[in-house]
């Protein structure tokens, strides 16, 4: 692999792209939101799991992605986990890119952000109801 | 000698070295590179000639007007226009679509159809979709066969006396599907149909003859046939133009004009308010110049070896699916591919990484990724400076795809 390759793809990247820790379904999630990327028509979808005082018990996402965005996704749902809604909609992308440490190029960075996005659409939806 | 061997040396872009390794551009279905002799023409008007075209009189004003028209004479020579009042200047592909869908629009009722097809760009599909919701016309799209070719068969179950408008693609920008124009007009004469003809991924690779094709409307860019960006063309025939309104309003599109009324130019400058873009339209003249001393048969000929040369090579790499037509059915000059477990943005950057541009993603036709049954491809397309050198170094790479990530 090159070294332009290497900035892009990580380490974190990689290895989240071929094992990520929360992909599928969450049967009971009770907070759930999908968006596509109109980019490239990139589609993620992220489950929440929001025990009764507002802790996030779990969160797992599915999604037609590339390595990028699904990495994004599964840190998402690893930083989110154990958190209470506030602090959930507190993260930022600056968050999310310190943990892939990866150089992602601006025509990339849709594919960074659109987990948070639909985290943030998701925890809206929650608070709505 | 090979095309790419005569003309490598006149895209100074060419020379660029990308991640360390000479440039090999394989998108120029999205937009292609320009020869030397574009860049200096356009150099030329404005450094020479510009000021605005029709109405200055003076010199400048004089020599801008004859150079945007002679533009108009190279075009009508390159499409096989019959007369030059036919060719109407956009400024590209997309927005010649949306004139024309606005034009023809406003003569919609209630009930009356459009019929598009499951290959189009948004570009070809949206305008409709716009005008149908406005005129309370109904929107249907023929469907494809798995190999990507249009249901000819459904097209004529779709076309009924209500059935205003045909739009369709002459070349897929996915899948490199090549319609069959002159019969699938035909058809459409038989319920009074109008066809208006997507012609961007057509323009660059093949031959054009408009009385041949026989279709009321046909649209392209520049900047896809080695012209600049910001310029297109709509082709219309001239009966039918004749009969419409003009879609856009501004100066240049009228003869006399009152408070409460006006009256509409000649063609072709009816449908051309504003101040057109000259220096694009001289650039668009070399580009055409370009191609016509190529010649078109020879581009055709080049880009359909590429073409071939890397479909078949594709489809022999584990793993990789090709879609649309089977190899030995003509396509445009673009191959659509997908890379088990790999997402098609991610063969894109990996492939940027040696040196190689290929688009990834929906290429602007949801409806037809969603027949496909993917979210998006990667595509690699051609023009007449790449090299079967360049093919082969982008089959090696895709070969050691599935191991980079």
């Amino acid at each position: 692999m090159s070294n332009a390759t290497q900035g892009l793809y990580s380490d974190v990247i990689r290895d989240r792209w071929r094992r990520p820790r929360h992909r599928g379904e969450l049967p009971g999630a009770n907070a759930v939101a999908e968006d596509v990327n109109p980019l490239c028509g990139d589609r993620v979808r992220m489950m929440l799991a929001i025990a009764p005082e507002g802790r996030i018990t779990e969160a797992r996402f599915i999604g037609d992605s590339c390595a990028i965005c699904t990495a994004s996704a599964d840190v998402v749902a690893d930083l989110v986990s154990g958190r209470s809604r506030s602090e959930a909609a507190a993260l930022d992308v600056s968050d999310v890119l310190a943990v892939l440490q990866a150089e992602i190029r601006p025509t990339r960075m849709r594919c960074a952000t659109l987990p948070l996005s639909v985290l943030g659409q998701a925890l809206d939806g929650a608070a709505k109801r | 000698m090979r095309l790419d061997e005569q003309t490598r040396a006149d895209f100074p872009i060419l020379q660029r070295i990308v991640n360390g390794r000479p440039l090999v551009y394989f998108d120029s279905g999205a937009s292609s590179q320009k020869p030397r002799t574009v860049l200096e023409a356009m150099n030329r008007y404005y450094e020479r000639s510009h000021a605005n075209v029709h109405r200055s009189i003076h010199t400048l004003g004089e020599e801008a007007t004859e150079l945007y028209e002679l533009a108009r004479d190279a075009v009508q020579r390159f499409i096989g226009a019959p007369s030059r009042e036919e060719v109407v200047f956009t400024r590209g592909t997309t927005d010649g679509l949306g004139l024309i869908a606005e034009t023809i629009g406003r003569t919609l009722g209630r009930g009356d159809e459009i019929v598009v097809t499951e290959l189009e760009h948004h570009s070809n599909l949206i305008p409709w979709q716009l005008v149908a919701r406005d005129r309370g016309a109904v929107l249907k799209a023929v469907p494809i066969r798995d190999d990507g070719t249009l249901d000819l068969g459904a097209l004529d179950r779709l076309l009924t006396p209500r059935t205003r408008v045909l739009a369709f693609a002459h070349v897929s920008n996915v899948v490199g599907t090549i319609t069959p124009v002159a019969e699938i007009v035909r058809r459409a004469r038989t319920v009074n149909a109008l066809t208006v003809v997507d012609g961007a991924q057509a323009a660059p690779h093949l031959r054009l003859d408009m009385s041949a094709l026989g279709c009321d409307f046909y649209v392209f860019s520049a900047h896809k046939m080695l012209g600049p960006t910001g310029i297109g063309v709509l082709y219309g025939r001239r009966a039918v133009l004749d009969s419409l309104e003009p879609g856009r309003g501004g100066s240049e599109m009228i003869k006399e004009v009152w408070i409460d009324h006006a009256q509409w130019n000649d063609l072709p400058w009816r449908f051309e308010p504003g101040t057109p873009p000259i220096a694009e339209a001289v650039g668009l003249t070399a580009a055409i110049e370009y191609l016509e001393k190529l010649g078109m048969d020879r581009v055709t000929e080049h880009e359909r070896a590429l073409t071939c040369q890397t479909h078949e090579g594709l489809a022999g790499i584990p793993g990789v699916t090709v879609y649309g037509p089977p190899v030995g059915v003509e396509r445009g000059a673009v191959v659509s591919f997908a890379v088990d477990g790999l997402h098609p943005h991610d063969v894109a950057a990996l492939l940027d990484a040696e040196g190689i541009a290929v688009r990834a993603g929906h290429h602007c036709a949801m409806p037809l990724m969603r027949r496909l049954g993917v979210v998006g491809t990667s595509r690699a397309t051609f023009s007449v400076f790449n090299s079967p050198d360049e093919v082969s170094s982008l089959l090696a790479a895709v070969a050691g795809l599935r191991s980079a990530l």
